[in-house]
């Protein structure tokens, strides 16, 4: 592991020198990835919204990815800041230290930080409220199932991969009070080979409709390869398993792109902390697969509209965690700290480790 | 239920293993001749990508594996030249290797991160893939599975009961005294240290085309460090490499299962992923926990380089 580290710091040096020679470029707007931008993930959604914002601003872009969340962040930030780049997306969470201290050395920059906690005098922040989408799922998951068993493929117990759990059985037992939730944790965020062996363990284990919480297509192909039923994440995965992904939650940051280049073009941009869901255009499903039943697309495209209209919360009261103690009271919802600081299971998931690792701490102070 | 949940597990655990076994007992003929190429995770990946590629280019498996053989090949073919000829320090090289190996197939890999290929279909065999339980594990599996098999079998017979293997071991003992009686050193250890790497290329194939049949970059996830590991804990005995492989498939894929089960039980899900590990160290530590064995089975010139006198 160390030995990627290695290739990735002589990957960046490089290409920190050709950046230098590239030349300023009069509204340039730079993009940090975490990853490679391949063809479908996380980094592949931001990059998708860095060439709308290029088509509709007129801006130009620059990126480097497969930025290890380290000192070299820094670096490639502080060497973006320096050229000149009007605005630095930061696009992983680990670049929240870095982006915030180059942020106090070139105040008339605009950075913005996806999916951290720390805003600054010129640092924004954003993130998706992926659970919309996750919600969303679980309902179509609910009612396709035939075993009422689902499965879940997740990477590691942060409140972030909680909600998405959390969201998917609450969605699902919405619509089916049988349905349980099983899953499986590989503690790894990209390990292809471990992460369709979950899969695979909870499809032979009567699970029949699975998702993950991963960055590979790995759960989704095998799913394709044992005929049952699958949800992609981050992106649009249906190439991966034409007839196994029902949909997918996707992320789209393009219109959020373009707004804030824009107020910053105009002089009008305030650092601000946006966590967008349907509302704000930040999330949405992937093209329903031709085997959901017409009356459960439009059931579904119904809550789409509910959600963006503010009217629908997932985490609306009554919600029950496992142990059978109420989080939520009936008539409320959940609030954005609750939701920061999820560290259970609700009722209907049966994991078979609990969560010692949960993180409680991360203070988010939401303003949006 | 019961039966077919384990049958299950031990089908995962065949096909977890598998990877490992190849590659580990590669390793293990280039350690036997004294050099150590700690290049695995590189060679696995190059095989991965080229096993990939020509699969997908030509549509047929066996061409791909064969690539992902030769792509491996190649790679040890670089390394003998810089440690055995140009008498590079092998550690270093090796490691070196394994960088090259993961960011080139990186960049070649870059046109196949969006393409897929078919699943393989497992072979039966007639009668015994329906025993109940192990028929299905044992019986109903790829082809590159009966391959590590074979290729097991065949090392065994190659190291302890032939004249070749024996000069083999000769060479990594003492390699002034094999020199001495009159045999290639350098040569023997060049054989020795392409076949290990044309191995790791199988391996890597195997996990590109039969195991999870997409490409994408990094997916060898620390597998060829692995092999590398069992080859030592297993004291070099191609047995203990088996049991090894086995062990550490096995263990991950139980802990997988006991997850999905819905049983709640109360273990982190960070020590659980930490068992296949802890299983495979433990118990090779103990099996190899005399001294004597691991004397007589380590090759006294591993790592070391030679230079023949005339």
């Amino acid at each position: 592991m160390a030995l990627t580290k290695i290739i990735k710091k002589l990957a960046i040096v490089a290409l920190l020198g050709a950046m230098s020679g590239a030349g300023m470029a009069a509204d340039n707007v730079g993009f940090v990835y975490v990853s490679p931008i391949g063809d479908a993930g996380w980094t592949y959604q931001h990059d998708l919204g860095r060439l709308q914002l290029e088509k509709e601003t007129g801006v130009t872009t620059s990126y480097v990815e497969n930025v290890p969340e380290g000192p070299d962040a820094e670096r490639v930030i502080r060497e973006m800041a320096k050229r000149g780049d009007k605005v630095v997306f930061a696009t992983s969470f680990g670049f929240m230290n870095y982006a915030l201290k180059v942020s106090k050395t070139f105040r008339k920059t605009a950075f913005v930080h996806a999916t951290g906690y720390k805003m600054g005098k010129n640092m924004g922040l954003v993130n998706a409220r992926f659970y919309e989408g996750r919600y969303l799922t679980g309902v179509i998951a609910g009612e396709m199932t035939g075993s009422n068993v689902l499965g879940y493929v997740a990477a590691f117990p942060i409140p972030e991969v909680m909600q998405g759990i959390n969201a998917f059985i609450q969605g699902a037992r919405s619509v089916n009070p049988k349905a349980e939730l099983r899953v499986i944790w590989v503690n790894s965020w990209f390990d292809p080979g471990k992460e369709r062996q979950a899969a695979l363990t909870l499809l032979s284990q009567e699970a029949d409709v699975i998702t993950h919480h991963t960055d590979s297509t790995a759960v989704v192909q095998a799913a394709e390869d044992q005929g049952k039923y699958a949800f992609g994440y981050h992106s649009d995965m249906s190439k991966y398993g034409p007839k196994a992904h029902l949909t997918a939650t996707t992320h789209l940051w393009g219109d959020y792109y373009v707004k804030t280049v824009k107020e910053v073009q105009a002089g009008t941009w305030k650092p601000t902390s946006v966590w967008g869901g349907y509302k704000e255009g930040m999330i949405a499903l992937a093209p329903l697969n031709k085997a959901i039943p017409a009356e459960l697309q439009g059931r579904i495209r119904e809550m789409e509209k509910q959600l963006t209209a503010g009217t629908m919360h997932p985490f609306a009261g009554p919600v029950v965690d496992q142990s059978g103690k109420t989080i939520v009271p009936e008539g409320q919802n959940m609030t954005d700290e609750q939701l920061n600081a999820m560290n259970y299971y609700l009722q209907g998931s049966h994991a078979g480790a609990w969560l010692p690792g949960c993180l409680n701490r991360i203070p988010w102070k939401h303003i949006s | 239920m019961e039966s077919s949940i384990l049958s299950s597990i031990l089908f995962a655990t065949i096909v977890a293993g598998t990877p490992l076994i190849i590659v580990a007992l590669g390793q293990l003929i280039a350690e036997k001749s004294g050099v150590l190429n700690l290049g695995a995770e590189g060679m696995m990946s190059m095989g991965a990508i080229a096993g990939f590629a020509i699969s997908f280019e030509t549509g047929s498996v066996w061409l791909g594996v064969l690539g992902g053989m030769a792509a491996g090949a190649l790679m040890s073919y670089l390394f003998a030249v810089v440690v055995l000829t140009l008498m590079g320090n092998q550690v270093a090289t090796g490691l070196a290797l394994s960088i090259l190996g993961v960011g080139l197939s990186a960049f070649i890999g870059k046109p196949y991160e969006s393409e897929i290929l078919p699943t393989i279909e497992a072979i039966r065999i007639p009668l015994l893939a329906d025993i109940p339980i192990i028929g299905e594990p044992l019986f109903a599996q790829q082809s590159l599975v009966y391959f590590s098999w074979a290729l097991f079998g065949a090392i065994v017979w190659f190291l302890y009961r032939s004249r070749p293997g024996l000069v083999l071991r000769a060479v990594g003992e003492s390699p002034s005294s094999a020199h001495s009686i009159g045999y290639p050193v350098i040569r023997i250890r060049y054989m020795a240290t392409i076949f290990g790497g044309a191995m790791a290329g199988i391996g890597g194939a195997f996990l590109s085309v039969f195991y999870t049949p997409l490409w994408v970059e990094g997916m060898v996830a620390g597998r060829g460090w692995i092999a590398i590991a069992l080859v030592v804990f297993a004291t070099w005995r191609p047995f203990r490499v088996m049991v090894g492989a086995y062990l550490f498939g096995g263990v991950m894929v139980a802990q997988l299962f006991v997850q999905g089960s819905g049983l709640e039980i109360n273990i982190p899900s960070q020590f659980l992923s930490s068992l296949p590990y802890l299983a495979t160290i433990i118990v090779l530590v103990i099996i190899s926990r005399d001294q004597n064995t691991v004397r007589l089975n380590a090759p006294v010139s591993l790592g070391q380089p030679y230079r023949p006198d005339a």
